[in-house]
């Protein structure tokens, strides 16, 4: 029992990393379509207030991904971040602009000012989830590691083809996710356009998402993993069906589903190595060499089994409850602060 | 400059920054919560207008703790991963319980709480509230149990050299965590009190200038008002600033009960901080109100104490005031005995390695982070007793001088949380996990924070990032102060349109009939 307790872990952190993507993938999304897609303050504002009251439990994922890390595999956490420090300097801004914008941008009555947060948004979205695909690529991938798991080759030994893959499919995979859910979230004109978008990018966005499957999957595949990636490729398939037919509650599951797929897939595939090496295979990271004691990792399945499930439900409740669609008509005026 | 050095630095002004929102989150949320559940019962409008108005204010500031926390979580890996590879075990639990236990509570329910005015039902509303700020709570309680553990591991034994948990009861109930716990709550209350009583008074002087309330024959207030500022608004002030007296007051009786208990396991777990504290050469009773000399110079002889009041310092550190507590002079050959004289010469240590271990920390930041922490602290309660007698009659004085010092106030909490954690872990120094030599602690688990930073990350990165945080931190704290006296200065009609415009939802805070949402972004 306590020879599978690295396993079960490893399995939780994919699940904390596929519920982030899947969740705050749409925000992250959103945010850049801020820039890409609205067109005037109004529709920014539908487009925002579609995750207002979401987004920051949607990146308390990634913070739990990253925790969990640390608690269960703190040789993966030291290794990987301290590898990828630049990137996730970039993350971390990104996420920093991105946080305060969302606040701060409808508290000042100026055109000037919601146009700078506006760029902090889409910008800073952009950067985050371009960061963290990198990251997520590169350590299903490997980084140049030393055998006591430093990286070696400078600060900029990460960037390389995964990474740019990586960061890609993320990117693009955020942005179809966001129009999907976009779609799904909004009536009038930001849905019409939101559906045209999802029907235009599906064919194209997935394809990097992909790419960086099917290398991990080359690499190290089993036939079940290969098997997740046809199933992906069908979900997607699926997805622009539904699209294209305007079912948008059936495109965006079906298109989340397949990206969840993908995820699985990558993860399937390198297990039980969690952060390769490419300078030689004995200073791979496993799940078995990186992980913590048995007791901790016993104590952490304890709480995650009572967490995690309450988690899910009270999130799901948090949907439920702001499940009506925005329109640009049930926007409110902006309001102003007048000092007296 | 080394790696070591920047990657201090850093942490040091991420963390401090942190912690300038940390405490006004915590506070402020307690009060806010309160004052919602005051309206829930009575009904009264003032209660939803101080709820309006401190919780817009708290929003505002709560997003900023959240943006500067995301650094912290990622830093541990990025800069100190020989720290964490080597604390993993232990270290990594109680972050990823926080993040799972409380930060999903945290921002999840106050998001219903933003966004469900007029769409929730007001209890369920209320509720939400409560889960958002008791989760912040508990997340103070985890992050400080992870904390605790450096300045006295328990719970763990070492295995090949790594500490590795074996009784998480015993890192859970760390007594270490269990003083800094109710500490650093009640010092988050005392930041939030000086708030609320600073820019209380702030209001009560302006209605004042500005002619609104005026003074009746019997010396009581006649408040007045139309409008957005009617007489509602009068006793929202008047109720905040009494408010924030009273629990400011309460919070600094707080800190010195549980900082008292904090004194006596200092004495115990960690007697160089104790000393440090003290700029205590030899081992005596006094406790110094003031030494002058070079504190910095590490050299003894080069301090004495001016003013000394004798016993207390043993009361603080054993509860009597007979007990000798042991000066830098006794302790250096004790720690250089245990701890070894020069840094081993493991490559761990980088260009360190077999270096002289300098035990002493910096006892400038010491000495006097203790004092600060203290005095502002009690600045701050002494000036609340004050206010709270000067307003009895309804009002503050006119005196625009009396309102500046009310506003400026405002800081003393803040930089009295500031200077105790300066404190605290600037006296660990040199380990990052500091040895234990009380029975209690484990024996032989320690890190020297030489040893700690990160060997694969360059100058040049720490450098990078450092530079960027700082530059970044210091352009958002601008704007988050100005925005914050916008709100300030916009009083209650700020945080509530439905006050300013024509609409009269004022006594149920906006409904959500219609279709257009009650709040946006
Ligand atoms: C005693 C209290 C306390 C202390 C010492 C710290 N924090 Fe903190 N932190 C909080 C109390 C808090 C809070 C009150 O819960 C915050 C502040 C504002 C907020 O949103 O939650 C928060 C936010 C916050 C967040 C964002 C949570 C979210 O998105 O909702 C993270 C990731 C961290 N913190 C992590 C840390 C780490 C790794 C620390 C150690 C260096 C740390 N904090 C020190
Ligand atoms: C409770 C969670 C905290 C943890 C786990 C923590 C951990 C650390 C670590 C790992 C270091 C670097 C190593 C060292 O210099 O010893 C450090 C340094 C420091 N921390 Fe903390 N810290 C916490 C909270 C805080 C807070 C809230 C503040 C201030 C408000 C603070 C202020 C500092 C300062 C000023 C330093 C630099 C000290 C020096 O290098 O001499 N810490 N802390
Ligand atoms: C409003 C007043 C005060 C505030 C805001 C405040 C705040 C803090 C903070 C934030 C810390 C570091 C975190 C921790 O270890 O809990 C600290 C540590 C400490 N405080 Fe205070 N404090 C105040 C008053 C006092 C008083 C009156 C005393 C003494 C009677 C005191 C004694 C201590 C001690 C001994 C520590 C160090 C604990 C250690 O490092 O082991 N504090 N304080």
């Amino acid at each position: 029992m306590t020879d599978m307790l690295p396993t079960l872990w490893f399995v939780l952190i994919a699940v904390l990393w596929a519920g982030y993507l899947f969740l705050e993938g749409f925000d992250l999304g959103v945010g850049m379509l801020m820039k890409l897609m609205a067109r005037d303050d109004t529709q920014r504002r539908v487009l925002l207030n579609t995750v207002g009251p979401v987004w920051d439990g949607n990146e308390v994922w990634l913070i739990t991904a990253v925790g969990a890390t640390f608690a269960a595999f703190p040789l993966w956490y030291a290794s990987l971040l301290s590898a990828l420090y630049l990137p996730f300097l970039l993350v971390l801004l990104g996420l920093i602009f991105r946080a305060v914008a969302f606040e701060w941008r409808g508290k000042r009555d100026s055109a000037r000012w919601r146009g700078r947060w506006d760029w902090a948004i889409a910008l800073g979205s952009f950067t985050a989830a371009a960061g963290i695909g990198a990251a997520l690529a590169l350590t299903t991938t490997g980084l140049p590691l030393d055998a006591a798991g430093n990286r070696v080759g400078g600060a900029f030994a990460w960037v390389t083809l995964p990474a740019l893959l990586g960061a890609a499919a993320v990117v693009l995979f955020s942005l179809v996710h966001a129009a999907a859910f976009v779609a799904l979230k909004t009536e009038g004109t930001v849905r019409v356009q939101a559906d045209r978008l999802v029907r235009r990018l599906l064919p194209v966005a997935l394809l990097p998402f992909l790419g960086w499957a099917l290398l991990v999957q080359t690499r190290s595949g089993a036939p079940v993993t290969w098997l997740l990636v046809v199933v992906a490729v069908a979900a997607f398939a699926c997805a622009h069906r539904f699209a294209v037919a305007g079912r948008d509650g059936r495109s965006f599951a079906a298109l989340g589903g397949g990206m969840l797929a993908l995820v699985a897939s990558i993860f399937g595939a390198v297990f039980p190595v969690v952060l390769p090496s490419t300078l030689d295979a004995a200073y791979d990271l496993t799940v078995q060499n990186a992980s913590s004691s048995p007791y901790t990792l016993g104590l952490m399945s304890i709480v995650a089994c009572f967490g995690v499930p309450l988690v899910l439900a009270y999130q799901a409740w948090t949907y439920w409850v702001f499940r009506r669609r925005v329109s640009e008509a049930s926007i409110p005026p902006a309001h102003a602060v007048t000092a007296l | 400059m080394e790696a070591l050095e920047i990657a201090r630095w850093q942490f040091g002004i991420t963390t401090v920054y942190h912690f300038v929102m940390v405490p006004l989150t915590i506070g402020l949320g307690l009060v806010v919560a309160t004052l919602q559940t005051r309206w829930h019962r009575t009904g009264k409008a003032e209660y939803l207008r101080m709820t309006k108005f401190w919780g817009k204010l708290f929003l505002i500031n709560f997003i900023m703790g959240v943006a500067t926390g995301l650094v912290q979580e990622f830093q541990f890996g990025m800069a100190w991963s020989e720290y964490s590879r080597f604390v993993g075990d232990v270290f990594g639990a109680p972050l990823a319980m926080e993040a799972l236990l409380a930060f999903f509570v945290e921002s999840t329910f106050l998001g219903l709480w933003i966004f469900g005015w007029g769409r929730l039902p007001r209890l369920v509303h209320l509720l939400c509230l409560w889960a958002a700020v008791g989760a912040s709570v508990f997340s103070a309680y985890f992050i400080l149990v992870a904390n605790s553990w450096m300045q006295h591991p328990v719970g763990v034994e070492l295995v090949d050299g790594r500490p590795v948990m074996v009784d998480a009861w015993a890192v859970f109930t760390n007594n270490t965590a269990l003083v800094a716990f109710p500490h650093t709550v009640f010092g988050a209350l005392a930041v939030a009190g000086a708030f609320l009583l600073g820019i209380s008074w702030f209001h009560l002087w302006k209605r004042r200038r500005d002619g609104l309330d005026t003074m009746g024959p019997d010396g009581a207030v006649v408040g007045g008002g139309r409008g957005a500022r009617d007489t509602a608004d009068h006793s929202v002030w008047l109720r905040s600033a009494r408010i924030g007296a009273v629990v400011a007051m309460i919070a600094f009786a707080g800190t010195s009960i549980t900082g008292d208990l904090q004194g006596k396991l200092m004495f115990d777990q960690q007697p160089m901080k104790m000393a440090a504290a003290e700029a205590a050469c030899h081992d005596g009773t006094g406790f110094s109100i003031l030494s002058v000399g070079d504190l910095g110079s590490g050299n003894c002889d080069d301090i004495t104490a001016v003013i000394e009041v004798p016993g207390v310092l043993s009361f603080l550190a054993n509860g009597d005031f007979t007990t000798e507590v042991k000066g830098v002079d006794t302790l250096l050959p004790e720690y250089q005995e245990k701890y070894g004289t020069h840094l081993p010469d493991d490559p761990m240590y980088g260009e360190r390695a077999g270096m002289a271990i300098d035990y002493v920390p910096v006892m400038e930041v010491t000495y006097w982070g203790f004092r600060l922490m203290i005095g502002f602290g009690a600045v701050a309660a002494a000036a609340a007793g004050a206010a709270l007698w000067v307003r009895r009659k309804g009002t503050v004085p006119e005196s625009r001088w009396l309102m500046r010092l009310a506003v400026l106030g405002i800081g003393a909490p803040f930089a009295a949380n500031a200077a105790g954690w300066i404190f605290t872990e600037m006296g660990r120094r040199p380990f990052v996990v500091a040895p234990t030599p009380d029975p209690a602690g484990v024996d032989g688990v320690f890190m020297f924070t030489a040893a700690a930073v990160s060997p694969g990350v360059s100058l040049a990165e720490l450098m990078t990032s450092l530079v960027l945080l700082t530059a970044v931190y210091a352009v958002l704290l601008v704007v988050e102060v100005r925005l914050l006296v916008t709100y300030v200065r916009g009083g209650v009609a700020s945080a509530m349109p439905e006050l300013a415009g024509a609409g009269d939802h004022a006594s149920d805070g906006g409904k959500d009939d219609g279709d257009v949402l009650a709040f946006a972004y």
